[in-house]
């Protein structure tokens, strides 16, 4: 492992128990780092607007990274296109702490992901099963966060993601050294990484839920399912009253085993995002799909 | 109890015989490092503290990495802030790691925000820049270990500035990395992503030798 890899693996074990809050301008990151948020994902649209809106989805503009960038003191993340690696170029040329690989962006290519392990900067993918999991850190991904369905404000998808995981790690520890080369080849993982996590019972990165999440009780549910950390995207900009509900849903990742506190702070939060049913999706509009 | 049993105790968690808690505030971050180094060693019990009170059962605390800025809104909202200061008022050690040591500090450079303000010292956090400046340094600290140990800067602070009272532990050039007074541990590394075990066995004979 290079000195490097094993750094922004380091990185994102510090952001363990945070919420990380998408941002589309430099007021709401300054309202998203005052609430206790761990980092803040920079992008010009969040996923309910970008489904709303339709068309070709890319990376942010640099200028407006910049001024995320130069707002907060937390680390700021921004997403690029799934194997656009000059997007990732461009964001690791402005110097930001971690970029994620996005399936939330239009695709960029239809068959590869790219090849992080070029990259200095911390890559973090999104994952719907152990197979996909390995095989984003077998390109070189320090962090891995569920797919559930963004913009949609419904948890389901990131609950499906995250108990597959986990039953597929408890599946491989349970099996004999000389099983575990099928069990890679079943799941389209890298060897050596089967390996570890039948041996460890975890990945061997941060995996933190990501999609759908829109209320401290989404929040403390992922983490007692066994996340190490949460992704908020649409569920809090595009509710009544962002401030108080980020700071709620910090409060309930942080004591995400005491139901009192949580019912404390789930009190009177105003309008949550309104969302939309993931059964109403069609295929081509379900963005987990998205990513090989 | 009597005199007798008061001072067989004390010797007894002196010589490392008999076991003491030791708490790692556990509000974000990285805890599970910090309690799985502490569990390695003999007849320490290691605590995850999410509520003030719980650091009543606690010889020494560890404040681990993480986002200070996080961590600091959690402290002031959940009343750990006169907690940990009655804590270290009762002459328990306390470590703080990298966030935990922005902490601990008396000042941070461009910023009014309370912090605990135990520690005399002055920090700047972030010193090195974004993630893509973080490093690993291999050194000896004398007092530590007398073994080369790995030192992990992740977005790390630096100490610009010590008190009278603060002895430095660690410095290169002119960059001030680990610092200790009496009751008070500082890193701006992170002895919990490494191996070795020396940080950790060292703050807990403090903790041993204080009770003692």
């Amino acid at each position: 492992m290079s000195e490097k890899y094993r750094l922004n693996r380091n990185l994102a074990q510090m952001l363990k128990g945070g919420i990380i809050m998408d941002v589309t301008t430099a007021e709401e990151a300054k309202i998203a780092e005052e609430a206790g948020a761990v980092a803040v994902m920079a992008l010009e649209k969040v996923p309910a607007d970008i489904r709303k809106d339709g068309g070709i989805a890319r990376m942010s503009d640099p200028k407006m990274i910049k001024k995320i960038v130069n707002t907060v003191s937390i680390p700021v993340m921004a997403k690029v296109r799934i194997g656009h690696f000059v997007e990732a170029q461009i964001l690791e040329a402005l110097e930001i702490d971690y970029i994620d690989e996005s399936e939330v962006l239009t695709p960029a290519d239809e068959s590869f992901h790219i090849d992080k392990r070029k990259f200095e900067i911390p890559f973090v993918c999104g994952a719907t099963n152990l197979g996909e999991a390995l095989r984003r850190i077998g390109e070189g991904a320090a962090m891995i966060r569920t797919k559930g369905e963004a913009g949609t404000g419904n948890v389901v998808e990131a609950v499906r993601h995250m108990r597959k995981i986990n039953s597929q790690i408890n599946n491989l520890t349970s099996l004999g050294s000389e099983e575990l080369m099928t069990a890679a080849k079943d799941i389209q993982a890298p060897f050596q990484l089967v390996e570890y996590v039948a041996e460890h019972g975890k990945l061997p990165v941060v995996n933190f839920a990501a999609g759908g999440i829109a209320t401290p009780a989404d929040a403390a549910l992922m983490m007692q399912l066994g996340c190490d950390g949460v992704f908020v995207g649409s569920g809090i900009f595009r509710s009544g009253n962002p401030a108080k509900r980020a700071e709620a849903i910090v409060r309930a990742t942080t004591h995400y085993q005491d139901p009192e506190i949580i019912a404390e702070v789930s009190e009177d939060l105003g309008k949550a995002m309104s969302g939309i049913d993931v059964n109403g999706l069609t295929d081509a509009e379900k963005m987990a799909d998205r990513g090989w | 109890m009597s005199m007798v049993l008061l001072m067989l105790k004390k010797w007894l968690i002196g010589a490392g015989k008999m076991i003491i808690t030791v708490g790692v505030l556990a509000l974000q971050g990285g805890v599970a490092e910090h309690l799985d180094h502490l569990n390695q060693i003999k007849n320490v019990r290691a605590l995850a503290v999410k509520k003030p009170e719980e650091l009543n059962s606690c010889s020494g605390l560890i404040i681990p990495g993480g986002e200070s800025t996080t961590m600091r809104k959690l402290i002031k909202d959940y009343n750990f802030k006169e907690a940990i200061i009655k804590f270290n008022q009762q002459q328990k050690v306390i470590w703080g790691s990298c966030a935990g040591l922005i902490l601990l500090a008396a000042e941070v450079e461009g910023e009014k925000e309370d912090q605990l303000g135990l520690l005399d010292i002055k920090v700047k956090r972030n010193a090195f820049g974004s993630q893509l400046n973080s490093f690993i340094e291999k050194n000896m600290i004398p007092k530590i270990s007398d073994s080369v140990q790995e030192l992990v800067f992740i977005r790390a602070p630096l100490i610009t500035e010590v008190g009278k009272d603060i002895e430095i532990l660690y410095q290169k050039e002119d960059q001030i990395a680990a610092v200790e007074s009496r009751n008070l541990i500082g890193t701006s590394f992170h002895p919990e992503l490494t191996d070795n075990n020396a940080f950790h066995q060292y703050f807990v004979n403090k903790i041993r030798n204080k009770i003692s």
